[in-house]
């Protein structure tokens, strides 16, 4: 029987900014449910069978579609994947007609990514009995990768209140980064934010982060090292000399991680670009490294966002 | 035309006049200011309103030629009556733009067969607005521009600016700024600040109108021409204009409602009625243009009404074109924004509407001393209007549907007719005792 602390407040998933503390408990401790699910020789619950989610995925991915749609089958929904390549949107198809074409075949659940922040709001509002999640929009949001990051440092640490947590890289142009610092400060994390000057936002120290641009202030007394991708197009425009300068300021090499607390997590959203953020030999030492650790996380968090969504919904006539 | 408005607080900063008083037209002309005059022509009787000079816009987009789909000359012009508006300033940024003396004919004659109010064009700074050569500025003032403007984008090249600036001395006319630097920029789409790092989109820094003030200040004080900033925006604008008039350079400003209104923070709706260049800033910058609104820094509020197409602004945040519609709501925003909430009184904002935009460019109207144009607008100050979807203008990109703001246009009337009238309760048992 659903109560009132068993199901989100929204019918959405559009950012950890509004998300309450006892939500954020309730999608972990759910998740981790659905974690055991995943290690059993038959990797299914019935949860959402007979629903329609249809994987909306305008901009590339490979981690988190992957992941919702084995997310998706567990739960033995039925699921559709849509890439704007291959689609109308080549012959100039806008984001509100596909939508709306999509929705008149009647799904339950949209996940969306899309480069343009506010996307899935615009869903959201236009569709008021479909779920949305948000599976990335633009620099804005990418809730789900910040609860399966809370969940594995919550896994490995056994708490998230008061852990030193810090994340370093492209902040400016990063979701990610926003998605984690909303979640982690509700949490009652610590947050610092190291880049070079001219990758970090303006007045992001007024989130509740601490901020430095130097690696080595960051790493000092973190119990969390998160390591974020360097987008490479961006060399040419501006923000930094060289991606050789860049390795040698904010590059997470060995001798660096040595300095670090005893028992450090070493994290990553994935892809890496290994040599420019992160050398190859952290990225792959099991001792530092929950990388791999949070992508198979991945799926039971989503999993149970899938699951609190469209169980709200349930199977219920419109 | 000839008609006689009674009853009513007639306010005319121009002769600093605010006081119960009779206005009487004729022949489309301003003819008698008076208590109690009496006219056997077609009376409007104004008892409980406010009797003001026609409103003059520096700043609209009426489209007209080449994107009629957004708004046309017939129907800004009748946006602009709704708003109490009897002379709007069209800008060159149309297609193909206002850079040459045919398409300031075309503006000139399609305003005369179908338009509502006074159009004044303003033509083009540079030939296609392309910022490389001068457009034949002479011709375009002999063919009726009142100034020349490549708004819409800046002037990028300091040196094209100087000369046009130049130039434009012998012309008598002004060059209006519109300050952003396109590198500054970067792709923004909202001000550069808290919320765009929490909405994790692309900012546009003060810095990028701010410095382009600054240079173009120092170039009219160089080339003693008169420089007119377009919307300003922000504090560093603000403190540009207010030293640079001290100083003797001939400099005026205008702000646009919304800027008055709202803020950056409005934008984590995502709307894209929310979406303008420049941008909705931050609480110290609106604060610093209500500071040069009250000091009389600015001269000027102007919409920069930009309507387009409601298919144009049903997209993402990122992609949709800037600009937001504006004639129907300015009086109503700027009253709720400024009177009512006591950052200027009534006098300032009439002054604001239409005299002080009247002597920016120096215009007929904004007057209503015997001999002016016979154009005036009448407002009820008590009225409470919830902004509704629909409009006079083809467009619906209002950042201000579905809320609630005091102060309504009640009529308009150019050269002495009326073109824009509201049903108006009188208020009941006034006496002919008049109020203050």
């Amino acid at each position: 029987m659903r109560t009132a602390s068993s199901s989100l407040k929204s019918k959405d998933l559009l950012g950890t900014e509004h998300l309450t503390p006892e939500e954020i408990t309730l999608i972990l401790d759910t998740a981790e449910g659905f974690k055991e699910v995943s290690e059993r020789p038959v990797k299914k619950v019935p949860a959402l069978r007979g629903q329609l989610v249809i994987n909306l995925f305008m901009e590339a991915s490979t981690r988190t579609r992957v992941s919702f749609e084995i997310a998706e089958k567990r739960l033995s929904a039925d699921t559709l994947n849509f890439s704007a390549s291959g689609s109308a949107v080549e012959k100039g198809e806008t984001l509100i007609d596909t939508a709306e074409n999509l929705v008149a075949m009647h799904p339950n659940m949209i996940v969306i990514r899309h480069k343009h922040p506010g996307s899935p709001r615009m869903l959201a509002e236009r569709f008021e009995n479909i779920a949305i999640i948000n599976a990335g929009d633009g620099a804005h949001e990418h809730p789900t990768q910040a609860l399966l990051d809370a969940f594995t440092i919550r896994e490995r640490l056994g708490r998230l209140h008061g852990v030193n947590v810090s994340i370093i890289g492209d902040i400016k142009y990063s979701r990610v980064v926003r998605s984690n610092i909303h979640l982690l400060t509700k949490m009652k994390a610590k947050v610092t934010l190291a880049s070079p000057p001219t990758l970090m936002p303006a007045e992001v120290e007024q989130m509740g982060v601490r901020v430095v641009h130097s690696l080595d202030e960051a790493i000092e007394g973190a119990d969390v090292i998160m390591m974020l991708r360097i987008q490479l197009e961006r060399q040419g425009k501006l923000s930094f000399p060289s991606l050789r300068e860049y390795y040698n300021t904010f590059g997470l090499t060995r001798e660096r991680v040595r300095r670090a607390k005893e028992g450090v997590l070493v994290m990553h959203p994935g892809p890496m670009n290994r040599g420019v953020e992160i050398a190859s030999d952290v990225a792959d030492d099991p001792n530092v490294s929950v990388i791999l650790d949070q992508v198979t996380n991945g799926v039971a968090v989503r999993m149970a966002v899938l699951y609190l969504l469209g169980s709200a919904h349930g199977v219920e006539e419109r | 035309m000839n008609l006689l408005i009674t009853g009513a607080r007639l306010i005319d900063p121009s002769q600093s006049l605010d006081a119960a008083l009779d206005l009487l037209i004729e022949d489309g002309t301003i003819a008698k200011v008076d208590k109690k005059i009496k006219a056997n022509v077609h009376t409007i009787d104004a008892t409980g309103l406010v009797v003001a000079p026609g409103f003059i816009d520096l700043h609209t987009h009426l489209r007209e030629p080449g994107q009629e789909h957004k708004e046309t000359i017939a129907t800004g012009t009748r946006a602009a009556v709704a708003g109490g508006y009897t002379a709007v300033c069209a800008m060159a940024n149309t297609v193909p733009p206002n850079d040459e003396r045919a398409v300031t004919e075309m503006v000139v004659a399609e305003a005369a067969r179908n338009g509502w109010c006074r159009v004044y064009p303003v033509g083009a700074v540079s030939k296609g607005l392309k910022g490389e050569e001068l457009a034949e500025l002479a011709d375009l003032r002999a063919a009726g521009c009142v100034a020349v403007s490549d708004d819409g984008k800046p002037v990028w090249n300091a040196q094209l600016m100087r000369r046009a600036l130049e130039y434009s001395t012998m012309l008598g006319m002004p060059v209006i700024a519109h300050e952003e630097d396109a590198n500054l920029n970067e792709g923004g789409v909202m001000h550069e600040g808290y919320y765009s790092t929490l909405l994790g989109m692309r900012g546009i820094p003060a810095a990028s109108e701010e410095t382009l003030v600054a240079r173009d200040v120092i170039l009219a004080k160089l080339t003693n021409a008169h420089v007119h900033i377009a919307h300003l925006s922000t504090a560093g604008a603000v403190d540009a204009v207010r030293r640079a008039r001290a100083n003797g350079v001939k400099v005026t400003c205008e702000v646009t409602p919304h800027h008055i209104a709202l803020g950056d923070e409005a934008v984590q709706s995502f709307s894209t009625n929310l979406k303008m260049n420049p941008p909705l800033r931050s609480e110290i910058h609106r604060k610093a243009l209500l500071e040069g609104i009250a000091d009389g820094t600015v001269d000027a509020i102007a919409t920069d009404h930009a309507p387009h197409h409601f298919d144009e602004k049903n997209v993402e945040f990122d992609l949709a074109p800037f600009g937001v519609i504006g004639l129907e709501t300015a009086f109503a925003v700027c009253y709720t924004h400024l009177v009512r909430a006591k950052v200027i009184r009534l006098p300032r904002l009439i002054e604001l509407l239409s005299c002080g935009p009247a002597r920016a460019f120096n215009l007929p109207g904004g007057s209503l001393r015997p001999g002016s144009l016979g154009d005036v607008t009448l407002l009820d100050v008590d009225a409470k209007v919830e902004v509704p979807r629909e409009s006079y203008s083809k467009a619906s990109n209002s950042p201000f549907i579905g809320q609630t703001l005091h102060g309504r246009v009640v009529a308009t009337i150019v050269a002495g007719q009326v073109k824009h009238e509201e049903k108006h309760e009188r208020p009941k048992a006034q006496t002919r005792r008049h109020r203050r």
